[in-house]
């Protein structure tokens, strides 16, 4: 695992990592848009499915409304002090 | 009982007790062979009734093996033997004991055929599941462990009540679908016990409550037992419950809002439980065949992959001693392996290609799909997204990469003992072959399968959903950054509610005792009393004054009395003479 560790810390190496990862992003958007126009393939249960990306929409919108919306209600009203219970 | 069938889950709940008496190699295997052995007996069970037993008239059905309750057989005693793994390092006993008899309860649950010895199994699982609580002894577990009792206690009295509701009104105790009595107060109470053991929100604090306080082996078999045998339960009796549906969904998408706000590492994980039993328990109310089909694949694939996830953490929790992940970080360079380990429990759950979840998640979303159910299909496919985001970015970026928050020096840590990994290697071993070769999983299903999960359309749409749930991490990752924060749920109500409501109710109750109760006992007891001392108090009075007269008159007759008795011998012999001389004057007269 020495490899991970250099990977990680070496600034270089890092930079490379993160446009590799950009770019598998761009290759993942485009083989969900390309590949079912390619093949012709149709399971889609519904219209919104057939949208070019839906997949790929769909999960960066449902990660950022997870996280914005979960930690307004944590902040308005669920989160307390680790010693809430304790007194 | 029929001869020809061994009740599997007995040989895990007698066999238990006879590790105290081993030492040794010869106990270690014993500890793996007991549920290997039920293992094979689960594998080699012929469908049929079996172990027919009459009780007091009433004829219980110990083992029912029909498709249903064997493939939930086989994943509990295959859990049972990847937990004894991770365990063998423990020299405790009562540990080991506790956690066999434990999975046997559950594979009892499985076989009942009637509710008397589900109930019996059911409640069992309690009892022998709070002692893995305590069995941390720690005051925070003990607590925990007295929650974790008191909740199920109060389930399986509402299970016994419909069961002897449901026996009375149907005059029949057999373990099937409640269909029939649907919306009756029987029917309530038997679903509300299975959905509260299910964890369903608003009954299912209990869940991160009580498997962040465990034991760290002892956490790693109650992720798997309690609730899929309640998911195994619901399917027998609730299967195409429209409530549960939504339910489901509803609980899918909770699990993983709580999860955004956790920082215990493994409540964090078990609000992931919550949420993935959320597809189970919807699938159960969609009820058509795909759907029971994907709830059951799922609950397999869930236990172990699951089970995978708490044994990475409880990994950490076992060598570094912390549990937070604000106090965590930088664990990659020590613990590899556990993290690849972890990683691929993680991979599991979020449904990333090869790995179990992907074929046995998307049978209940494309489920709710096919029955063109678009709201649920869109929380479900929210949840997904958040899984992978909380236990696939989040908790491992936190325990293994990052830093410790405020300035704390990273932990040391080192990899687990050997058996650790082992039982870890096993959970990581399932979740592949179940991903690589789905058909292994599908033959054991209860309805026949026609359900294809690697199509060209799912495979690039849900690459797309986990790349693109990961680009919002990273991109939102400051905003996740752990908190030392504990978070509010319906746990609240025992914890806190309880003691506010008795500080709310002590002045009006006060005010109660000193005006209604005061009054009452003022006109029932003060008065009468007080009329009776009274009465008492003057003939009292009049003894008073009696004895006291008398002594007034003797003492002054003694006053008189006294004046004759001077002491002085003249004055006698005045007396005496004054007296002869009256006798004398008298007996003159007298003639």
């Amino acid at each position: 695992m020495i490899s991970l560790e250099r990977l990680l810390e070496d600034p270089v190496r890092f930079s490379r990592l993160r446009r590799a990862s950009y770019a598998s992003l761009a290759l993942v958007l485009a083989a969900e848009i390309l590949l079912p126009l390619v093949f012709g393939a149709d399971h889609a249960h519904f219209r919104f499915e057939r949208f070019p990306g839906w997949g790929s929409l769909y999960g960066f919108a449902s990660c950022v409304a997870i996280i914005v919306v979960s930690k307004w209600i944590g902040k308005a009203w669920l989160m307390r002090r680790e010693d809430y219970y304790d007194d | 009982m029929t001869l020809g069938w061994i009740h599997p889950g007995l040989v895990l709940v007698l066999g238990a007790w006879a590790l105290p008496l081993l030492r040794g190699r010869i106990k270690r295997a014993a500890m793996v062979l007991l549920p290997v052995a039920a293992l094979i007996l689960c594998l080699t069970s012929s469908p049929g009734t079996h172990g027919v037993v009459r009780v007091l008239g009433q004829e219980l059905v110990l083992g029912r093996v029909d498709a249903t309750s064997q493939v939930f057989a086989i994943v509990f005693a295959l859990m049972a033997c990847i937990g004894m793994v991770f365990a063998l390092h423990v020299e405790d006993d009562s540990r080991h004991i506790a956690a066999l008899t434990y999975a046997g309860s559950a594979l009892g649950v499985t076989f009942a055929g009637d509710l008397l010895t589900l109930y019996v199994f059911w409640e069992l699982m309690a009892v022998a599941s709070t002692l893995l609580v305590w069995q941390r002894r720690e005051p925070s577990a003990v607590a925990a462990g007295f929650r974790y009792l008191l909740v199920h206690v109060v389930g399986g009295l509402a299970l016994l009540a419909g069961i002897v509701l449901h026996g009375s009104q149907t005059g029949s105790f057999a373990f099937g679908d409640m269909g029939a009595s649907s919306g009756g107060l029987a029917w309530g109470l038997i679903l509300g016990a299975f959905l509260l053991n299910a964890a369903v929100p608003p009954l299912g604090a209990w869940l991160p409550d009580a498997y962040a306080e465990a034991t760290v082996t002892g956490a790693v078999f109650m992720t798997a037992f309690t609730t899929k045998s309640a998911v195994y339960a619901l399917i027998r009796a609730f299967a195409g419950t429209e409530l549960l549906v939504w339910l489901g969904a509803v609980m899918a998408v909770y699990g993983v809002v709580y999860a955004v706000l956790e920082n215990d590492a493994r409540r964090l994980l078990a609000y992931h439980i919550i949420s993935q039993v959320g597809y189970m328990v919807c699938g159960v109310g969609i009820g058509t065949e795909l759907a029971i089909n994907g709830a059951t694949a799922h609950a397999f694939a869930h236990i172990l992959y699951k089970a995978l996830l708490f044994m990475g953490a409880g990994a950490v929790l076992h060598v570094t001693g912390l549990r937070k992940l604000s106090e965590m970080g930088g664990l990659y360079r020590t613990m590899p392996r556990t993290l690849g380990l972890y990683m691929v429990g993680a991979f599991a759950i979020s449904a990333v290609p090869l790995f179990s979840g992907f074929v046995s998640k998307s049978m209940v979303v494309s489920a709710a799909g096919e029955t063109h159910r678009a709201a649920i299909f869109l929380m479900l496919t929210l949840a997904s997204a958040g899984t992978f985001l909380h236990t696939g970015l989040k908790l491992p970026y936190y325990m293994f990469f990052g830093k410790p928050s405020g300035g704390r020096p990273e932990p040391r840590g080192a990899e687990p003992p050997g058996n650790m990994l082992a039982a870890m290697a096993l959970a990581a071993l399932a979740c592949v072959v179940i991903g690589v070769f789905p058909g292994l999983l599908y033959r054991q299903l209860p309805n026949p399968v026609d359900y294809v999960p690697y199509t060209l359309e799912h495979v690039t749409s849900t690459l797309g959903l986990l790349s693109f749930t990961a680009l919002g991490f990273f991109l939102l990752l400051r905003h996740l950054d752990p908190v030392p924060t504990i978070s509010l749920d319906t746990d609240w109500f025992y914890r806190r509610g309880a003691a506010l409501f008795m500080r709310r109710v002590q002045r009006p109750l006060a005010r109660f005792e000193s005006g209604m109760v005061g009054e009452l006992s003022e006109l029932v007891v003060r008065r009468p009393v007080l009329g009776v001392a009274r009465i008492l108090r003057r003939l009292d009075e009049a003894v008073d004054f009696a004895i006291v007269g008398a002594g007034r008159s003797t003492l002054s007759l003694s006053r008189v009395l006294k004046t004759t008795a001077s002491g002085h011998a003249q004055h006698y012999g005045l007396f005496m003479a004054a007296g002869i001389l009256v006798l004398v004057v008298l007996a003159i007269l007298a003639r």
